[in-house]
């Protein structure tokens, strides 16, 4: 009993990562229909950042504070200079560039700081909190994390004119402009703060998974199968699929073996596109014929 | 002659290599209501989205003294131009009362905004009564009046309706038609508007402009071309 629980709790620390880079592919897929397979290099390389700045001296909450920034701007910029130009062109084009970039960003990254691995710290205390035997500070502390930035995109996007106004971009373009939207600069926004999600996501799992370039590969996969078990175009839905995806790679992995983990992701993939391929949340489309 | 607020001349515009405008010149005056007729596919349509910026054109379309051909849409907008579109535009997964805050977009006046609100629950009570339903879920005549409050909370200075009457019953069309001309009388808002109810059209507007395909065939004040009797049979179908 004890075991499970311990394998429940810290499936929700790692299902909280996948929550957020789940979201962070709902964001940029509800606005260009279209799965960003370069959000978790673009959260890896970010993660370096820190790394370099946390190294140079800068104190972690800073340079926590400080790498979301420049993700943000680099999400704004990689729309801007790299994405925008082939905004209309045939879908295969667009998922080509994802995957350039998804490539290149690896490549820089282990150019840059090398394949070799790196400890990353943490910010909460080693010891666990309480003195409880289920869960350790740092899990704690990144759920908590997860649950504050989840909780400033909704009510950003709830509650601000500014939100309102990309929600009006990612659904109707066109309308978005009769109203005065700059809708080129919607898109450009929702790419900077699914990158700065992201950024979040990678600090917070680094310290688990340590820092290497490869070290998103496996929690995207995770958060693909949180975003279509959610429903890709359902915020709420990638997010509580992330919780669900997290405990049931947990719980499965630790019956079957850790080795076969990623099948649980895919098993999940393979699963819902048979099922239910709207996914739990997601709209059912229905065309006029 | 009173001065105009929209003037356009030549206007060219195609969809890829279709030519559908050829050439086309039309006005509005500042506080006038100029309507386009025609019958399906002479390119009433296209005139307003091309003077939006919707389309690529040739040609010169000045709103209020500054050249507006070849700017994007949301500049456009942002110099008070409001466009209830074809098909009307609705943000359909947003309440009533997102869709109306959306309107006011590019506006800053908090206290103005919240009286606009009022002023078009004011016009049309039935957006007021549904303000927290999802807009996709309205009827088509709620959906049309969504539209022009829509666009009236931009405060423009011209509106340009594609086809407000399409659609809706002939009652709902007697209303709307009612409020653009209070809209117009007493907000001063100038109007471009294309119909194919010539009738009612003729009625509101004070300018005529008759199109096919693509060229004004006959232009005048909305009063002549009423009462033209040949004008009538051949092309206004009444």
């Amino acid at each position: 009993m004890d075991v499970l629980l311990h394998q429940i709790l810290s499936g929700l620390a790692t299902g909280g990562i996948y929550a957020s880079v789940a979201l962070a592919l709902v964001m940029i897929y509800q606005a260009t229909h279209l799965v960003n397979f370069a959000q978790g290099e673009l959260a890896m390389f970010a993660t370096y950042i820190a790394w370099s700045l946390i190294q140079a001296g800068v104190p972690y909450w800073a340079a926590f504070f400080l790498t979301v920034a420049i993700a943000f701007a680099l999400g704004v910029v990689i729309e801007r200079v790299i994405v925008q130009p082939v905004e209309d062109k045939p879908i295969l084009a667009v998922v080509i560039v994802f995957i350039a970039l998804l490539v290149i960003l690896n490549s820089l990254a282990g150019w840059i700081f090398t394949y070799t691995i790196k400890p990353f710290p943490s910010p909460f205390p080693t010891a666990p909190l309480f003195g409880n035997r289920y869960v350790s500070s740092h899990e704690l502390g990144s759920i908590g994390i997860t649950l504050v930035v989840l909780a400033l995109i909704f009510v950003f996007f709830r509650f601000t004119p500014l939100g309102l106004a990309m929600r009006a971009a990612a659904q109707n373009p066109v309308s978005s402009r009769l109203v005065g939207i700059r809708v080129g600069w919607m898109l450009a926004l929702g790419w900077g703060l699914a990158a700065a999600i992201g950024a979040v996501a990678g600090i917070m799992v680094a310290p688990t998974v340590f820092l290497e370039p490869n070290m998103m590969s496996g929690i995207l996969l995770y958060a693909f199968a949180a975003a279509l078990l959610g429903g890709i175009d359902s915020p709420g839905g990638a997010v509580l699929g992330g919780f669900i995806v997290g405990v049931l790679e947990n719980v499965v992995g630790s019956i079957i073996g850790t080795e076969l983990k990623l099948t649980v992701a895919l098993v999940l993939i393979v699963g819902v596109l048979v099922i239910r391929p709207s996914g739990l949340f997601g709209k059912v489309h229905v065309t006029r014929v | 002659m009173a001065t105009k607020v929209l003037e356009v001349r030549a206007l060219k515009a195609q969809y890829g290599p279709t030519k559908v405008l050829h050439g086309m010149d039309f006005g509005v005056e500042d506080g006038g209501i100029t309507t386009i007729l025609g019958a399906n596919g002479a390119g009433k349509t296209t005139t307003l989205r091309a003077v939006c910026g919707m389309v690529r054109t040739q040609g010169e379309i000045t709103f209020a003294g500054t050249r507006i051909d070849g700017r994007v849409t949301e500049s456009i907008v942002r110099l008070g131009v409001a466009h209830v579109p074809d098909g009307r535009g609705t943000f359909v997964n947003l309440s009533v009362e997102e869709n109306l805050r959306l309107g006011a977009h590019t506006r800053r006046d908090k206290t103005e905004i919240a009286a606009d609100f009022e002023r078009m629950y004011g016009y049309f009570p039935r957006l007021k009564e549904r303000r927290r339903q999802q807009a996709g879920t309205l009827s088509g005549g709620e959906q049309q009046m969504l539209a022009v409050s829509r666009a009236l909370m931009l405060r423009p200075r011209l509106l340009l309706l594609d086809e407000p009457s399409f659609g809706l019953a002939p009652r709902i069309v007697q209303e709307l038609f009612e409020i653009f001309r209070v809209i117009n009388q007493t907000d001063r808002v100038s109007m471009l508007l294309v119909e194919q109810n010539a009738a009612m059209a003729l009625r509101l507007a004070d300018h005529a402009y008759l199109l096919e395909t693509g060229r004004v065939l006959i232009s005048g004040s909305a009063d002549e071309l009423g009462r033209d009797e040949s004008i009538r049979r051949s092309y206004l179908g009444y």
